[in-house]
């Protein structure tokens, strides 16, 4: 809490910092009327006098918060008595928390000696110290770049430069940020999958044909040995992602093309929206439509025919998955279209071609592989989609290519693998890890071939 | 820029008035629009138009227009931009059609039948009536294929033979065939700006049009392309009727036997190519001509 008072301080040291900056730059050459005899423009002086205020102040601030931990956890470790200190790691752990609660007022696990009072009491006031001395040196430091930065400015400086160097390195840092973290997930998964491929061999991983990931977790436990053969959760996640594919591919392919080829504008305004806001309904929604409304209606009407449908079926989850994918093809190949310049079809008009004659002779093909590239995409969402297969398709893993039963996909596998307690290097924890990297590559995979083929056709008008 | 030289006529005239009047549009009795000055009509008509309205909206783009399109002749539309030379050219062969808010009042015909009838089909009409645009627009297929489009969709041919002669021929004529028959399978857009605009012509002349219908088309080439194509209409004039839109004066005195001056929708001047570059009778014409406007 104090923390957000230094930072609301710090920031309003900043605005000061930003108003004496402009002020002092106009002075420099009398006035705001003699801007023209500045290297920048006077805000950016503002800027850089700001800068120089925030930035070492809150690069302070930072490197405080993330060391004070560490620093007043050794602190008070070496207060403690010589038997609490020569515990083992995770027991010293314990009683470290136990102390830290105790100074928060928690509850705390265990008796409370006097010597815990006494470390809690010691924590109390380091962290008291610790904070008031974070107060007193960022502010100072605030203060000496305020001044600093002030003190450079002089009507040859060029602000603008640095202002714009230090903003390129703000981007620079941001986008490192996003690129660290994914690498950090990927990697992650990536050891944990190692881990997995110890226990289990990977050929079994990728071949095997049967998926039943129940084993003992304890020793005494009756239990199957497992299973972790992953083709039936692959046959039914394409399956599932067939049935949606056959579903949204014609129905959004068509209505890009009626709305971007014949619809009139008028019509165009009010029905691109409302398809657009099929996009907007959440998976969960979409999930329990599936499993209350399609997967009955399609249990009723199957048996009517005599069919044999089970409750939870590929078909209701596919239909359901397809209907929310059809937004996301028939917008991508709307842009598509929309992008095979006029000239294209003026061309073929000209020529006496009718309309759509030149839809499918010439802005079709000529917007094929965009298209191609849009349903890639939505292949692969259609893979890494969980909601609605979770709430519809069902968890046993047939190994079955009939849309009437019951299949389960690697998404939905993955939650349940991690719902509930569980031993973190178990095989059967391991195996979602192991899943989750298999689905990365194969949609990254799907993604990059995508990508690759809507650039390519990019280039083809540019 | 100032002297136009048409070198059919081999005269240059500078019309009075030019020397010290500060190249300002001179407004006066002989500026004011009454009608089109000239001869509307051609000797052996082929399409005619008459008291054409084309309205974008609410706004006149055209107003009361009308000309014919004889016979195996050129005529030129020269006028400054905006004019409406584009829109009225579209007309002749309803690519107007395709944009919503475009209405067209009037009669234009194609051999005495009234292009606008309802009960005309504008898929043959823009069979007969052909049309090249501005940009070389060549469709992302293979040459071949470019030239193949409009034989195939009207099922001019039986055969692939047929086919190959029909695509050897238009390409002949357009001037385009030694440059490319070692290549047809190469795609379109892989040719140069000028190649691509004699490969929309081919491709336009390959369902053998009757009139064809060109805006702008060597606005994009270097001067060696243009002469190539403007070789090649004086060649198509044989047999085809030929309206063309340019900006180039000269372009328009070299090619054409009759020009048409449109000022702000309306069309000012018609006649023979000779009188109006040489003896221009409206002060507008002779403004645009003599470079003083536009
Ligand atoms: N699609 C359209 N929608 C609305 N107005 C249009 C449209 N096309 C043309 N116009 C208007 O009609 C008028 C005539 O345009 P047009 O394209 O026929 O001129 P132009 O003589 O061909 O000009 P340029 O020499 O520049 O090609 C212009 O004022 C233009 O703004
Ligand atoms: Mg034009």
């Amino acid at each position: 809490m104090t923390n957000t008072l230094l930072i609301l301080i710090l920031l309003g040291l900043m605005a000061l910092a930003y108003h004496l900056g402009v002020r002092r730059s106009q002075k420099l050459v009398g006035g705001p009327g003699g801007v023209r005899g500045l290297h920048s423009l006077p805000s950016y002086y503002g800027f850089f006098t700001a800068l120089w205020c925030g930035l070492p102040a809150l690069i302070m601030l930072l490197l405080w918060v993330s060391l004070q931990g560490s620093v007043i956890r050794d602190l008070i470790v070496s207060d403690l008595p010589e038997a609490v200190r020569n515990l083992p790691e995770a027991r010293l752990g314990l009683v470290i928390n136990d102390i830290q609660n105790l100074a928060q007022g928690n509850i705390v696990s265990g008796e409370v000696s006097p010597e815990m009072a006494q470390a809690a009491e010691h924590y109390k006031s380091l962290l008291r110290t610790s904070y008031a001395a974070s107060f007193v040196v960022i502010l100072s430091l605030a203060i000496a770049g305020l001044s600093l930065g002030w003190r450079l400015i002089s009507p040859q400086f060029r602000a603008r430069n640095r202002v714009e160097s230090v903003l390129k390195w703000l981007l620079i840092g941001c986008s490192t940020i996003a690129i660290f973290t994914t690498l950090g997930i990927v990697l992650s998964v990536l050891f944990e999958s190692i881990r997995f491929f110890g226990q289990i061999p990977i050929t079994e991983f990728l071949f095997g044909l049967e998926w039943s990931p129940q084993m003992a977790i304890r020793e005494d436990q009756v239990g199957s040995s497992g299973a972790f053969g992953v083709i039936p959760l692959f046959v039914g996640t394409l399956l599932i992602a067939l049935i949606a594919m056959l579903v949204a591919v014609p129905i959004g392919l068509m209505s890009a093309i009626y709305l971007s080829e014949y619809a009139g504008s008028h019509f165009r305004a009010y029905a691109k929206p409302l398809l657009e806001i099929l996009a907007g309904i959440p998976t969960v929604v979409y999930g329990f439509f599936a499993a209350l409304t399609v997967a009955p209606f399609i249990r009723d009407n199957g048996e009517l025919l005599g069919l044999d449908v089970s409750s939870e079926s590929a078909l209701a989850a596919g239909l359901v998955m397809g209907i929310m994918i059809i937004p996301f093809i028939s917008s991508l190949s709307d842009d598509v279209i929309n992008a095979v310049p006029q000239t294209m079809r003026d061309a073929s008009l000209g020529i006496g071609a009718t309309h759509s004659e030149t839809v499918k002779k010439v802005i079709l093909p000529a917007a094929l592989p965009g298209i191609v590239g849009g349903i890639l995409l939505a292949v692969s969402r259609a893979i890494g989609e969980t909601m609605i297969v979770v709430m519809a398709a069902g968890l046993s893993a047939n190994l079955t290519v009939n849309p009437l039963q019951s299949v389960t996909t690697v998404t939905v596998q993955i939650v349940t693998l991690l719902v509930g307690d569980q031993e973190f290097d178990s095989p059967k924890t391991l195996a979602a890890f192991a899943l989750g990297l298999l689905l990365f590559l194969v949609t990254l995979i799907l993604n990059v071939v995508a990508l690759r083929v809507v650039r390519k056709y990019r280039e083809a008008y540019e | 820029m100032l002297s136009v030289t048409p070198n059919t006529a081999g005269v240059v005239t500078l019309p009075k008035g030019l020397v010290g009047a500060g190249f300002a549009p001179v407004a006066d009795e002989s500026r004011a629009i009454n009608g089109t000055v000239g001869d509307i009509t051609a000797v052996d008509p082929r399409m005619t138009a008459r008291n054409v309205n084309v309205y974008y909206g609410d706004k006149l783009a055209i107003n009361d227009v009308s000309l014919d399109i004889g016979k195996n002749e050129v005529i030129a539309m020269i006028g400054p931009s905006g004019c409406g030379k584009s829109t009225f050219l579209r007309c002749l062969n309803r690519m107007n059609d395709t944009i919503d808010i475009c209405r067209v009042e009037g009669e234009i015909k194609l051999d005495e039948q009234n292009i606008y009838d309802s009960s005309l089909d504008v898929v043959p009409l823009r069979a007969q009536v052909g049309m090249v645009f501005q940009k070389p627009n060549p469709f992302p297929k293979s040459i071949y294929d470019n030239v193949a489009y409009g034989p195939r969709i009207h099922g001019l041919t039986s055969s692939k033979s047929e086919l190959d002669d029909i695509v050897e021929e238009s390409l002949l004529k357009a001037g385009l065939w030694d440059e490319v028959k070692d290549r047809l399978a190469e795609t379109g857009t892989g040719l140069s700006g000028g190649q691509q605009q004699r490969l929309c012509i081919a491709r336009t002349i390959a369902v053998a049009p009757e009139v064809i219908l060109m805006d702008e088309p060597c606005s994009a080439l270097d001067p060696i392309a243009t002469a190539r194509v403007e070789e090649l209409i004086d060649e198509l004039r044989e047999q085809f009727t030929i309206a063309i839109v340019t900006h180039s004066m000269q372009q328009a005195a070299r090619v054409s036997q009759r020009t048409a001056y449109f000022h702000l929708g309306q069309l000012v001047e018609v006649g023979k190519t000779d009188d109006i570059f040489t003896n221009p009778r409206h002060g507008l014409t002779e403004d645009y001509i003599t470079g003083r406007f536009g």
